[in-house]
């Protein structure tokens, strides 16, 4: 076919030919991560799975004997941080979620917390670090206590609980307020009994989610000036303590190979927390979009 | 209408909820004032020491006599933020394309999920993994002359890291592109493949853009990932086989070590958290007025 200069050519199956070609390097590149994700799974059960066992539980950290090493002081200084911090952050988050989209007028007021919010979101977790060894450690004489780090990661995930809690809220159809205040209910009584319970699931995908940062976070405790090297379990939120980010980061840091595995059985341990709570965030949303009524 | 208690009620209630909200906003003047306040220790009327930390090439608080450039820490930030970006920027842009235009919603609804696991991984695995994977069996073949702790390796994780956050964003974007724009395209007979590149991409444009930038803030602030993989020797190069020091890092380093408050060392943390913060809020900023932007243009 012969086509006079200037004219289209539609030339279309060289096209769509390219456009085959670019679709898989697409679909392949997008599946990087996944493998990346095998890979690294793969990789950290090879080299953790033997030295994990119940004895790794349920001892202490040993510097001198590698094999009779445990993170019993770490795992239970991560169960305390997670205490403190779902108490604190929780009621906070949520009340000030309800206040942002149930209770403020739209203004000056809401607009500003609501840009300080999203800014907020973007702050390095390290420098969260820095605030609490400032006005926790040193400022208010927590010491390098559960407490204070407890304080520190509970103001490291409030913006995510806010935001999350933001968007179940405003997800409530406006008809449901409007019933309860037909019946007289009061804005407090309709966000109670109505609008909080409706946005539930919601909610709790976002503290789940938030709950999973705070358990793997290591530098805000390290700036803190948490111990990496604790024989002993935390009696009260004023005791000293390390958490498993923390005693895996220790072990990465010493050369000596046993050290390594002994690093990918604390991953093990500390994935085998948090993969089961992002899967249970992802399931909650997924059922509750399947199962919402309006 | 309400008792007494009820109204007191009602705005006891109020006045509680907004306190919890006022809490963000005092959280943030924390940080600001605790990192101004402590820098101005540091500086204490010493324009000469501002001088040095602002344009000073070497970076040695600790030593005998003792250098403040804060520099190295800054070129080495970028170093790895940058390779970061080479490495998420095309893959998290073709996994948002393949997301929204090209995969069946089955695939879709598998795909991101295990995106989002990568973001929930905690980074000091994606250190232990550069450290014993990534360099040994897989830079060290290629490249014989790599250090053992070195950038590369680190801004392969740290990208691996921030795909999530740039393809989810990117998706977003891509999907909030109207359907009539694509309809009127493929009305002119063009692929999907055109339809995408030529149509979608450049509308939802300062939506990637945006996705790029709040990404690099994230590989900005990174920090247990760089800490274990990139090494403790801040220096001025652009070369990603040797060992850097990161603003992160350099603050993990410090940390570690017994830091007296008042000491030099104590202070240097906050003079580099108030360097760091600047420079991801900076960021941040840019992103989001760039994010208004695109969202103005379609409502």
């Amino acid at each position: 076919m012969t086509v006079a200069p200037g004219l289209f050519v539609p030339r279309l199956r060289h096209r769509r030919r390219i456009g085959t070609i670019v679709a898989t390097a697409c679909a392949v590149l997008s599946l990087i991560g996944v493998m990346f994700l095998g890979v690294l799974l793969v990789r950290i059960g090879k080299e953790g799975w033997s030295w994990l066992t119940t004895a790794f539980l349920t001892n202490f950290p040993s510097v001198l004997s590698p094999e009779l090493a445990g993170i019993k002081s770490a795992l239970w200084g991560t169960i305390w941080l997670t205490l403190i911090t779902v108490s604190v952050s929780v009621p906070i988050g949520v009340a000030a979620a309800v206040y942002l989209e149930e209770f403020a007028r739209p203004g000056r007021v809401r607009w500003f917390i609501h840009i300080n919010i999203s800014n907020l979101a973007g702050v390095p977790s390290i420098v969260y670090g820095i605030l609490g060894l400032a006005v926790f450690v040193r400022w208010m004489h927590l010491g390098r206590s559960v407490l204070a780090g407890g304080l520190t990661l509970s103001l490291l995930v409030l913006p995510v609980v806010i935001i999350a809690s933001r968007e179940a809220l405003s997800a409530v159809p406006k008809s449901i307020r409007l019933a309860a205040y037909a019946l007289g209910a009061t804005r407090w009584q309709t966000v109670r009994s109505h609008v909080l319970p409706a946005a539930l699931p919601g909610i709790m995908t976002g503290v789940i989610l938030a709950l999973s940062r705070a358990i793997g976070e290591a530098s805000p405790l390290l700036i803190l000036g948490a111990l990496t090297y604790v024989a002993f379990v935390p009696q009260s939120p004023w005791d000293p303590f390390t958490a498993i980010p923390l005693q895996v980061y220790d072990w990465i840091d010493r050369p000596q190979p046993e050290f390594h595995h002994l690093a990918a059985a604390g991953i093990i341990v500390l994935l085998g927390i948090l993969l089961p709570m992002n899967a249970l965030a992802i399931g909650v949303r997924a059922w509750h979009q399947r199962k919402k009524a309006w | 209408m309400l008792s007494t208690f009820g109204r007191f009620r009602e705005r006891a209630i109020h006045a509680a909820l907004f306190l919890s909200a006022a809490v963000s906003v005092v959280t943030t003047a924390g940080i600001i004032w605790v990192l101004v306040y402590e820098s101005a220790l540091f500086f204490h009327g010493n324009w000469s020491l501002l001088v040095e930390f602002v344009t000073g090439t070497e970076w040695a608080p600790l030593y005998e006599p003792p250098h403040f450039g804060v520099l190295p820490l800054i070129c080495g930030t970028f170093l790895i933020a940058g390779g970061a970006l080479l490495v998420a920027l095309p893959i998290g842009l073709a996994s948002a394309v393949f997301l929204s235009e090209y995969a069946p919603s089955s695939v879709r609804s598998v795909l991101k999920p295990v995106l989002e696991i990568l973001a929930g991984i905690p980074t000091v695995v994606y250190g232990y993994f550069a450290l014993t994977f990534v360099t040994p069996y897989v830079l060290q073949p290629l490249f014989s002359n790599i250090e053992v702790f070195n950038a590369a390796s680190a801004a392969i994780v740290v990208g691996i890291m921030i795909i999530p956050t740039i393809s989810s964003l990117c998706d977003d974007a891509l999907r909030a592109v109207p359907r009539n724009l694509r309809e009127a395209a493929y009305a002119l007979s063009a692929t999907k493949l055109e339809v995408s590149t030529r149509i979608v991409l450049p509308a939802a444009l300062s939506g990637v853009m945006a996705a790029v930038l709040l990404g690099l803030a994230r590989a900005i602030g990174e920090t247990m990932a760089v800490a274990i993989a990139a090494g403790m020797s801040p220096k001025m190069t652009l070369n990603p086989f040797v060992s850097v020091q990161t603003l992160t890092g350099y603050m993990v380093q410090v940390s570690q070590g017994d830091t007296p408050a008042g000491s030099i060392a104590y202070q240097t943390i906050f003079a580099v958290g108030l360097t760091l913060f600047a420079i991801t809020l900076a960021v941040n900023l840019i992103a989001h007025r760039v994010l208004r932007g695109f969202r103005e243009a379609y409502e």
